[in-house]
């Protein structure tokens, strides 16, 4: 993957201007998981996040961390899974982005990967208890809703909906809400 | 066992986990994306319903690859229960199993407990709170919080970052309140 990049034409990457006014709100501390790429690429080029989503619904399926049984049994101390799960995920990821640094691997675009770090605000303390109870009683987070109605359990397009107006109703009280 | 009935079983955690861990690297490099699923919520409101509001008037088409990945997360799962599943019930801890069985909670063919999550028990008291207010609290906790469980716990921490940690210990906190000390009394409901 890292090979083709030197294959690629430098007139085929188009640089874009970006006005970072627009993106203040993307890049604010309470946002997170935006596109750090500069590139301006077109729609059909995000297709490989397409094929990225389907293997990882895949393995949020078979690992079952979308089972609300599994969530319960992880809340109640009942069970090691969901535990291995995200602890050897993270041990995954920390090697990988101690790697990507270490040898400045590069994007398959050429890019240098950039991480934006996060900053500490209450909102980390306030909003993270309140995922924490909706986690144990919808026993999901977002990406599992996702996966949870690709399984057959139709209902759970209600929950996603509720999922987005939640979003909605904190962008709309965001700025009463303690930070 | 052959390969096929290997693939249709639960994989255990420590099959599972390390592939989940290898999508952090596999988004950076496919285009510099941060691994993170609640920001799909953010750019659906951006895109359907911003209301003038600061917090949603941005380009959600710049963020459009997130959705995209949540898309394909759904097509992952339907191909996942299609073609990859046994379909054999989910093996669930004999305490947790007499404890749902008291509230009238035995089926376990799916991983979203049948008997709790349909929609005949959607205007329930007890349907409404998981499936409605649950909902609504994954939503406004995820943006509040600024990530989820993919963004902060294992982005985050793969990444070093003390917020996230911090986050993170909040999450567990608050379903550990919940679900020991409140879901016993909602599931009677």
């Amino acid at each position: 993957m890292i090979m083709e990049t030197k294959e690629l034409a430098p007139e085929k990457i188009k640089v874009k201007q970006v006005d970072t006014n627009t993106d203040f709100e993307v890049h604010s501390d309470h946002a997170m998981c935006v596109n750090n790429s500069k590139l301006d690429k077109p729609l059909w080029s995000n297709i490989k996040f397409a094929f990225a989503g389907i293997l990882f619904g895949i393995l949020l399926v078979k690992s079952e961390v979308i089972s609300w049984f599994r969530i319960q049994e992880m809340f109640r101390l009942q069970s090691f899974h969901m535990y291995g799960v995200i602890g050897s995920a993270i041990a995954v990821g920390m090697i990988s982005i101690f790697l990507i640094k270490k040898f400045n691997i590069k994007t398959i675009d050429g890019e240098q990967v950039k991480i934006e770090p996060k900053k500490f605000n209450k909102g980390q303390v306030y909003g993270g208890l309140l995922f924490g109870f909706g986690w144990a009683l919808t026993g999901a987070c977002p990406g599992p809703l996702f996966a949870q109605i690709g399984t057959g359990a139709t209902v759970i397009i209600v929950t996603l909906f509720f999922a987005i107006a939640g979003t909605w109703v904190y962008g709309k009280l965001r700025p009463h809400l303690p930070h | 066992m052959n390969f096929i009935d290997w693939i249709r079983q639960p994989w255990p955690w420590y099959v599972a986990g390390p592939l989940i861990g290898l999508t952090v690297p596999a988004l950076l490099l496919l285009g510099n994306k941060p691994f993170g699923i609640s920001s799909s919520l953010r750019h659906i409101c951006a895109a359907c319903f911003p209301a003038n509001t600061p917090f949603f008037k941005y380009d959600w088409k710049k963020e459009v690859w997130n959705l995209f990945f949540v898309t394909g997360i759904v097509i992952g799962a339907i191909i996942t229960v299609t073609l990859l599943s046994n379909h054999a019930p989910v093996v669930i801890h004999p305490k947790l199993s007499a404890e749902l069985a008291s509230v009238g909670v035995v089926n376990t063919e799916g991983l979203v407990p049948k008997d709790l999550f349909n929609w005949e028990s959607l205007l329930t008291v007890r349907g409404f709170i998981l499936m409605v207010i649950g909902g609504f609290l994954v939503g406004f906790g995820t943006r509040y919080a600024g990530g989820c469980t993919s963004g902060h716990a294992i982005m985050g921490i793969s990444n070093l970052q003390l917020p996230s940690v911090i986050a993170t210990c909040c999450f567990m906190i608050g379903g550990f309140i919940i679900a020991n000390l409140v879901l016993p009394f909602i599931l009677k409901l």
